[in-house]
């Protein structure tokens, strides 16, 4: 284990500045659905990049792409140097770097708020319990869930149980966090307190992709904002061209409409 | 707490509730009325049978073979100290699970000593009754000792696995000590026997059986199916029979395996089928958003599978697999059908006895009882296990 931090250092000065690539990602469901029609984008390390766009447009599939939650049939993705094939052992690797916050948030009910997040570190990056839990804790006092640490997912709020996803993504000490709707299923009154959260992360440096409709977090935070529409990237433009000069007509009919 | 209502004392307490629940309007008492009047004439008959007619002297004659049959009195201190075993174990794990309350309270320590006076006399010999005190006692001492030390739980878990070969060295003796054959196994003893190594064994095989079922190996997958269908479309007693009466038919000369682990064997694989699917439906029950989350966080899938999805899937399905187990405990009795001298077996040649002709009524009453009692234990400790994982 000692051994193989270096050469993930060396890697990334090799890699250089891009530590997501997307080439020409093409997906279809059960051979029919044409989901994804070829979707490129590169992230560099550091960048917020806000995906938005209508229901069915593909864009929670593209970022599923990322981390193998969904296969892919033509193109070609690179995380942080490792290409997502279908071996198994490259694929666990490249899930080990790149944290993933859910839209209902699916912590394990069974287990307390401290071992959701103490989980995989103790038994994907073998630490030892005390030196996860002295992570998980600070994690935990950095998205103001300390004092829940104890209890079970079922007793917190919508709010606080995302929370609670995003330091158990953090916990595996990811380069690359992915947010999948991560406010849309929260009481309107807690939407804030997870917004406030992800942006101080993004603060951090932290490498985001963000699949929302928030469009104040994208305004604010976002490097890039991009519009994804029928499985094809539509605009890409940073937040104040793609707010107030949007180059596609597809662009000024969604702004239109959730504005 | 503050105890500010009157219906703490508990005299005022029982009125209270009566009043609330049984007479609190006009037709309430009527209907109590009637259910009482309904249940006196209904249960007249049993209780004027019981206490007047039964002749009890059946069973207080026979009680050593209903409970060990067979075995033969020198080694009686061997069950005893099963039984011990066994005592001191649930005490520890009952101390355990109610580690945050004050346990030797008055009226358990009032429970325990009428128990021990209700011991001391019983119309039995002196030593079962010491043995029998000595029993209360490891209970009693194991209640405590799980309390007092209940921050190495833990441990609970290994003491429960050692028990199990050293219970079984125990009854059937070998390395090193005077052996007692199985077919002097009979009794209660022999339907717990088959009955507990039965549901241990096959709850391991009964999950692996629906992982199987759920696996994308075809093989796997097509074979788990195959055995479930088999089985589950086969009765229990053709099973039994074609483990007992047919197996040895098919094994070559000389080649004998024991009756009671043919026995165990048949029970095990029948059950295991039927947990299989009992456990599918847990599987199933977990949302895929749990899978997704774990694969996410890089967890390899046999660790998401021990972790997180068995956990929450068996969790669903306790009160299922607990109803199985205890069907399996009252399966047993098919045994006596095969040869196996269980305690319906051992009734059955109790009957059979010139002194004890036509006692059907009183045996098989009493063997009822001793069913029900290891039964509602069993609904009773899934009760609590499911409490206790609802408030975790």
């Amino acid at each position: 284990m000692a051994q193989k931090e270096p050469s993930l250092v060396s890697e990334q000065t090799v890699e250089g500045d891009e530590i997501i690539i997307a080439e020409q990602v093409q997906k279809w469901y059960y051979n029919q659905f044409h989901a994804l029609r070829g979707v490129s984008l590169s992230v560099r390390r550091g960048e917020v990049v806000v995906i938005m766009g209508p229901s069915g447009s593909g864009k929670s599939t593209f970022i599923r792409t990322f981390n193998a939650l969904e296969a892919y049939q033509k193109g070609r993705i690179v995380i942080d140097g490792m290409e997502v094939s279908h071996d198994v052992r490259n694929i666990e690797a490249i899930r080990q770097e790149v944290g993933m916050v859910f839209q209902q948030f699916d912590l394990f009910p069974h287990l307390s708020v401290l071992q959701n997040v103490t989980l995989a570190p103790i038994w994907v990056r073998r630490w030892k319990r005390a030196k996860a839990e002295e992570i998980a804790m600070q994690l935990l006092e950095r998205v103001g869930i300390l004092e829940q640490a104890q209890k079970h997912p079922a007793q917190l709020s919508g709010g606080q149980q995302q929370r609670v996803a995003i330091a158990r993504a953090l916990a595996m000490q990811p380069k690359v966090m992915l947010f999948d709707e991560p406010t849309s299923a929260i009481d309107p009154e807690m939407v804030r307190e997870v917004l406030d959260t992800m942006r101080s992360l993004a603060q951090t440096g932290m490498t985001m992709v963000v699949v929302t409709h928030e469009v104040g977090f994208a305004r604010e935070v976002a490097d890039r904002i991009i519009l994804m529409d029928e499985g094809l990237l539509v605009e890409e433009a940073t937040p104040t061209d793609f707010f107030n000069h949007p180059q596609q007509e597809r662009t000024r009919q969604f702004l239109s409409q959730i504005l | 707490m503050t105890h500010s209502s009157p219906s703490t004392s508990p005299k005022s307490g029982i009125v209270t509730w009566l009043r609330q629940n049984l007479f609190s309007t006009w037709y309430n008492s009527l209907l109590t009325v009637i259910c009482l009047v309904g249940l006196f004439l209904g249960l007249r008959g049993l209780l004027v049978w019981a206490i007047a007619q039964a002749q009890w002297g059946v069973i207080a004659a026979n009680l050593p073979l209903f409970f060990v049959g067979r075995y033969p009195d020198e080694s009686y201190w061997r069950l005893w100290i099963v039984l011990g075993i066994i005592l001191t174990l649930i005490g520890i794990s009952w101390g355990i699970n109610q580690r945050s309350e004050r346990l030797f309270n008055r009226p358990v320590l009032v429970a325990a000593g009428v128990v021990a006076v209700v011991i001391l006399f019983l119309p039995l010999a002196l030593v079962p009754r010491l043995w029998l005190l000595a029993m209360l006692l490891l209970l009693l001492a194991g209640t405590g000792l799980g309390n007092r030390f209940a921050a190495q739980g833990n441990w609970l878990y290994l003491a429960w696995l050692l028990s199990f070969p050293i219970i079984l060295w125990l009854i059937a003796g070998g390395l090193g000590w005077e052996s007692v054959e199985s077919d002097r196994w009979t009794g209660l003893l022999l339907t717990l026997l088959t009955a507990v190594v039965s549901i241990v064994l096959s709850f391991p095989i009964g999950v692996l059986l629906a992982l199987g079922r759920q696996s994308q190996l075809p093989v796997v997958r097509l074979l788990s199916i195959l055995y479930i269908e088999i089985v589950r479309g086969l009765p229990l007693i053709g099973i039994l029979f074609l483990a007992l009466v047919m197996l040895p038919l098919f094994l070559p000369a000389g080649v004998q395996w024991d009756r009671v682990v043919r026995a165990i064997a048949g029970l095990t694989l029948f059950s295991a089928a039927y947990l299989a699917e009992n456990v599918r439906g847990g599987l199933q029950a977990v949302p895929p958003g749990q899978v997704e989350a774990a694969k996410a966080l890089g967890l390899k899938s046999p660790l998401i599978t021990m972790l997180i999805v068995l956990p929450q899937a068996l969790k669903a399905v306790i009160p299922a697999l607990v109803g199985q187990f205890i069907g399996l405990f009252k399966n047993t009795s098919l045994l006596s059908l095969v040869g196996l001298v269980e305690l319906v077996g051992i009734s059955r040649s109790i009957l059979a006895n010139p002194n004890y002709l036509g006692r059907y009524a009183e045996v098989y009453l009493f063997v009822g009882v001793i069913y029900w009692i290891f039964c509602y234990g069993m609904s009773f400790a899934s009760r609590r296990l499911e409490k206790k994982l609802n408030i975790e």
